[in-house]
């Protein structure tokens, strides 16, 4: 080894050193220092055409005040997000896809309050009174609501109600007939696929939580969403079972359960559509029409009912879920980002793109692109009832964990007891 | 001279298992050529029953390479790649070396726990490291990720290079010593060319782990156009929601490239004879 | 002109990246050699593992330290719960399950991908296509997780009866005349774990991983002397004698090493389980249950025994690993 050798690997030492101070960071690109550009760090879950929508809603403000939205979306947001909180290095601007979290954070103190810069009169003209409380911790507010989905619908084809001579049904058991009706026609009433990777199981929850709110009623929902009654009370194990009667029935499900656990939710959907029709009814949210084959259109090939309440008359309650945006660091430019986000204007533009549903109070229906929609912004508009999914609102142990694996479990035969009692043993204690 | 006919079971069990091993991959390359619906119509065997009624496109492909910011997210995935590579496979041949032939107090120990933190879940270092890493004003930077990287890949690295440079013939590090090698050169000269095959190993192993990074990427760099990989790009175009298999299988094409060039370049050295060789020699 | 100036940025943070290291390397060493003999001789083996010791200290040993230490602590490693969590890891009945999945994995993954790879480097040096075949097999190693996953879907996909089958398995079994099978979902319980949904999604792992043991058994098998297989030849012996008789002697070592790194992975592994099942149908595995504390339910201390629990389940294949060390040192 030469001496020029040594002197000529001291320099690209070096030059790594300084390397390492060159290269772009996170901290730099938010141009705390002398850029030019101001920018507000935005991280969500959404990514392909969803992020591309949301970039599209943004443009108008980046154009009206010069602020950079710098987007990061991540799948693994559930991961990505709390990692960054914890070593200190939030992003400015959040949209979580659960109020769960945010209010987990909130809790911690991780979050700015909007009544820091936001006044109450503002914000309550903008979102209706559940909304604001399923964002707030402590009576302060901290999410802005953006998108909302409706749960509680049920997707047919007209067109084949039409031809066989099906009726809406208006009550729970003129569904249960209309679905025996069509099994003595020899056909299969429900689609049903609950299979989602590594979110298998909301699906499932997600009936068992419309069926609690049409069984056992609001108040007992929320006991049951609180824990102040257990997983094994009578009206959950009612719930599970009034689910068995449709989902683990044969002759109800296209593919039996095995057909009902392997199939991807969003495929379960496609036999309302296939010649002949597969099945004639599916229940779920609004946002399963971005799953339709492109040449279905809505309002002829595809339609919703309301999910019927038990008994003729009764109102019909409505379960919820939504994305909700919050701040972390409170800066200038997250202030305006939050400001735009809480005025009406992104979410008409967004409901313009269709497939949306917003929960703003001055979103008028007619910015809505066509009737399907329409109707459901105006069933979320004048539900008497409205609840947000419950296992969103669950601890997470439960919520994502034993409530998701447990109504796999009950599809799966194991005995309904068991599945209960476990659920409520995995019930966190008190923190 | 053996003939083709007592060669006949090598070349059918052979057949076999390649074929078994082919089949899922030929189903992904095909179903990355064919549209959206026809992936969830019918399967991707029946395009090789009448293959000229196949409605092949190459609209999967052209949408995932457009896909803004592509060519900026190749480039940050070899910044990122090559030196996470490069980095531990030095270290660890290095720290090989000394563990097999050099004596000092503490050798065993440190084997046992490099065998240990083999096993070590990566996930679980996130939060201190990431703390550190603010700490340091490395958080966001290359650096930082190069670094994180050599960690998690260096106890495979020490433990497979220890393995090989220990299995090497003791005659040849005397004969080097009495010809007055320091152990640098012994290193550089004798004992490195003769690891090739197993650095080699090592380093398409790492490489693909690293290229193929999705989390660590977007926990240590973040998301950011100007550092983000191809795997980013990738897992952006598919949305959470729609099941978007025709981009998924060709971005998944596409990210395989790089690596079987990698695999393919490194392949002569893994022939034989390299021992052999230089043992005679 | 911008692009070209990425570029540029690109091959020198690449080449300072990777020259920095070595760089680092030749500069301690040079330091060293000027010392007093005595001073290197004590030094120099500091040189050669030190840098290799800092890094893994810090991002592997202390944040492992770490994780004991809050295996002792509750959801929010604040208030001290004692053996808890680990009471709560052996007796909770998922993670009863997971165990039982983890020893089914451990045995066939490791099993099955070894001595497939092990079949394969010894054939597959008697043939002109090598490198072709090699790659096949190779590939599947390549491929991102997403695209694995996605392959394997397709696979194991399941339609109802009188549709088209669109996974590969369930087309030949009804065009065996069978009814198609739910692979993920069925239950074929052993001791609560579902051995059938298990085996489906190892065969991923086995698919994935055999490529890896090819490679390294290959260059062990190609590191053979020549002679000595010839001189086996000429004393008589077949195919298969030399196979039992001097190729698995000989790459012993190398086997070893295969098969303990394919056991960690295996022990480490839980994306698979992850993004195909989520752990439902009797399918979990300790490690995507630790995932799962950790990050889902952000149970830290549960987490933390979980990852202990992995900790210790390595220490056995630690021991022979070293016992295999040290008999490699007396030898030498």
């Amino acid at each position: 080894m030469g001496k020029k050798v040594f002197l000529a690997t001291g320099s690209i030492l070096g030059l790594s050193l300084l390397l390492g101070a060159c290269t772009p960071t996170a901290e730099e690109s938010t141009g705390e220092r002398a850029e030019p550009t101001r920018t507000v760090t935005l991280l969500s879950p959404m990514t392909g055409e969803q992020k591309q929508q949301l970039e599209r809603v943004l443009a108008p403000f980046t154009e009206a005040t010069g602020i950079e939205v710098a987007y990061e979306g991540a799948n693994a947001f559930a991961t990505v997000l709390p990692v960054r909180v914890e070593s200190g290095d939030p992003p400015d601007v959040a949209m979580f896809p659960q109020p769960g979290l945010l209010q987990r954070f909130a809790q911690a103190g991780e979050l700015v309050p909007l009544d820091t810069f936001m006044s109450r009169t503002q914000l309550e003209k903008s979102y209706p009174r559940q909304w604001l409380e399923l964002g707030s911790v402590n009576d302060r507010a901290y999410g802005l609501w953006y998108s909302a989905s409706v749960k509680s619908l049920v997707w047919y084809n007209p067109q084949e109600f039409q031809r066989q001579g099906y009726s809406i049904p208006q009550t729970w058991s003129e569904m249960m007939q209309l679905s025996e009706q069509i099994v003595d026609d020899g056909k299969i009433p429900w689609c049903l696929g609950i299979d989602s990777g590594e979110t298998t199981g909301w699906v499932g929850t997600d009936w068992i939580e419309d069926i609690m709110l049409r069984t056992a009623g609001a108040r007992v929902y929320d006991q049951w969403v609180n824990h102040e009654i257990p997983f094994t009370h009578s009206a959950v194990k009612n719930a599970f079972e009034e689910f068995g009667e449709i989902a683990r029935n044969s002759e109800y499900v296209v593919g039996g359960v095995v057909g009902v656990l392997s199939t991807p939710y969003g495929d379960s959907v496609n036999g309302l559509f296939r010649q002949p029709p597969r099945c004639y009814l599916h229940r779920q949210g609004s946002f399963i029409e971005s799953f339709f084959p492109q040449d279905v259109t809505l309002g002829e090939d595809a339609d919703v009912f309301p999910l019927p309440p038990m008994s003729e008359g009764e109102d019909v309650p409505l379960l919820v879920a939504g994305d909700v945006f919050a701040m972390f660091n409170d800066t200038p430019e997250a202030r305006a980002l939050m400001q735009y986000l809480a005025s009406p204007k992104p979410h008409e533009a967004w409901a313009r793109l269709g497939g949306y549903l917003s929960p703003h109070r001055q979103v008028s229906l007619d910015t809505y692109p066509n009737e399907v929609t329409r109707r459901q912004a105006e069933l979320l508009m004048n539900a008497e009832t409205i609840r947000f999914d419950g296992s969103d609102l669950m601890p997470p142990s439960v919520g994502t964990g034993t409530f998701w694996s447990g109504v796999v479990n009950y599809l799966n035969g194991k005995e309904l007891d068991r599945v209960l009692q476990n659920i409520e043993d995995s019930w966190p204690e008190e923190s | 001279m053996e003939s083709f006919l007592t060669k006949l079971p090598v070349h059918v069990t052979l057949l076999v298992i390649c074929a078994i091993w082919l089949l899922p991959a030929l189903g992904l390359l095909i179903t990355s050529f064919r549209p959206r619906e026809a992936i969830l119509e019918t399967g991707w065997w029946t395009v090789l029953q009448n293959p000229f009624d196949a409605n092949f496109q190459l609209e999967n492909y052209i949408q995932v390479l457009t896909a803004e910011g592509m060519g900026q997210a190749f480039l940050n995935s070899l910044t990122i790649t090559v030196p996470a590579t490069i980095i531990p496979i030095a270290m660890a041949a290095f720290a090989a070396y000394a563990l097999s032939w050099m004596r000092f107090a503490g050798r065993q120990v440190i084997f046992f726990i490099v065998v240990g933190l083999l096993v070590v879940p990566f996930q679980m270092t996130f939060i201190p490291l990431l703390r550190a890493y603010n700490f340091l004003g490395i958080s966001g930077t290359f650096l930082g990720l190069w670094l994180a990287h050599t960690g998690y890949g260096m106890p495979l690295g020490i433990y497979l290079l220890r393995n090989y440079i220990g299995t090497l013939p003791k005659d040849l590090i005397e004969a080097a010593q009495v010809d007055g090698a320091s152990h640098m050169t012994i290193f550089s000269r004798v004992i490195l060319p003769l690891s090739l095959p197993a650095i080699a190993s090592f380093a398409v192993f790492q490489f693909l782990w690293v290229w193929n990074d999705l989390m660590v990427a977007l926990v240590f760099l973040g998301g950011t156009s100007d550092v983000a990989p191809v795997t980013y790009r990738l897992s952006n175009l598919v949305g959470s929601r729609g099941q978007d298999w025709h981009l998924l299988t060709s971005g998944a094409f596409i990210s395989t490239i790089v690596p079987l060039i990698v695999f393919f370049a490194l392949q002569r050295y893994f022939i034989r004879g390299i021992l052999a060789g230089s043992v005679k020699g | 002109m911008e692009i070209l100036g990425r570029v540029f940025n690109v091959f020198l943070a690449i080449a300072v990246g990777s020259g920095g290291v070595i760089a680092l390397f030749i500069a301690l060493n040079y330091a060293v050699e000027r010392l007093p003999y005595k001073w290197r001789s004590r030094l120099l083996p500091w040189v050669f593992v030190g840098p290799a010791l800092l890094v893994l200290g810090l991002i592997l040993v202390i944040p492992t330290l770490i994780t004991i230490f809050y295996s002792f602590f509750g959801p929010a490693t604040e208030t001290f719960v004692g053996l808890k969590n680990y009471i709560f890891a052996f007796t909770n009945n998922d993670m009863q399950v997971a165990l039982i999945n983890n020893v089914l994995w451990i045995v066939l993954v490791t099993g099955v991908s070894v001595s497939v790879g092990l079949i394969l480097a010894v054939l597959m040096d008697r043939v002109s296509y090598e490198p072709i075949a090699k790659s096949v097999i190779f590939t599947p190693m390549a491929i991102s997780f997403v695209g694995a996953s996605v392959i394997w879907r397709f696979v194991y996909a399941y339609r109802p009866e009188g549709d088209n089958q669109i996974g590969l398995l369930n087309a030949i079994v009804t065009s065996l005349g069978f009814d198609p099978v739910g692979w993920l979902v069925e239950r074929v319980n052993f001791l609560g774990a579902n051995v059938l949904g298990t085996t489906a999604l190892l065969a991923i792992m086995i698919w994935l991983q055999t490529g890896f043991c090819m490679v390294l058994l290959s260059a062990a098998v190609k590191g053979i002397p020549k002679d000595m297989i010839e001189a086996a030849r000429i004393d008589g012996a077949n195919e298969f004698q030399i196979f039992w008789r001097i190729t698995i002697p000989t790459i012993r070592s190398t086997m070893t090493v295969v098969a303990t790194t394919i056991i960690v992975l295996v022990l480490k592994l839980f994306d698979i389980v992850w993004v195909m099942t989520n752990g439902n149908f009797g399918t979990e595995v300790v490690a995507s249950r630790m995932i799962k504390e950790m990050f889902k339910f952000n149970n830290y201390g549960r987490g933390s025994a979980i990852a202990t629990i992995l900790l210790i389940a390595v220490v056995p294949i630690i021991i022979y690993n070293i016992h295999r060390f040290r008999k490699q040192e007396e030898n030498q």
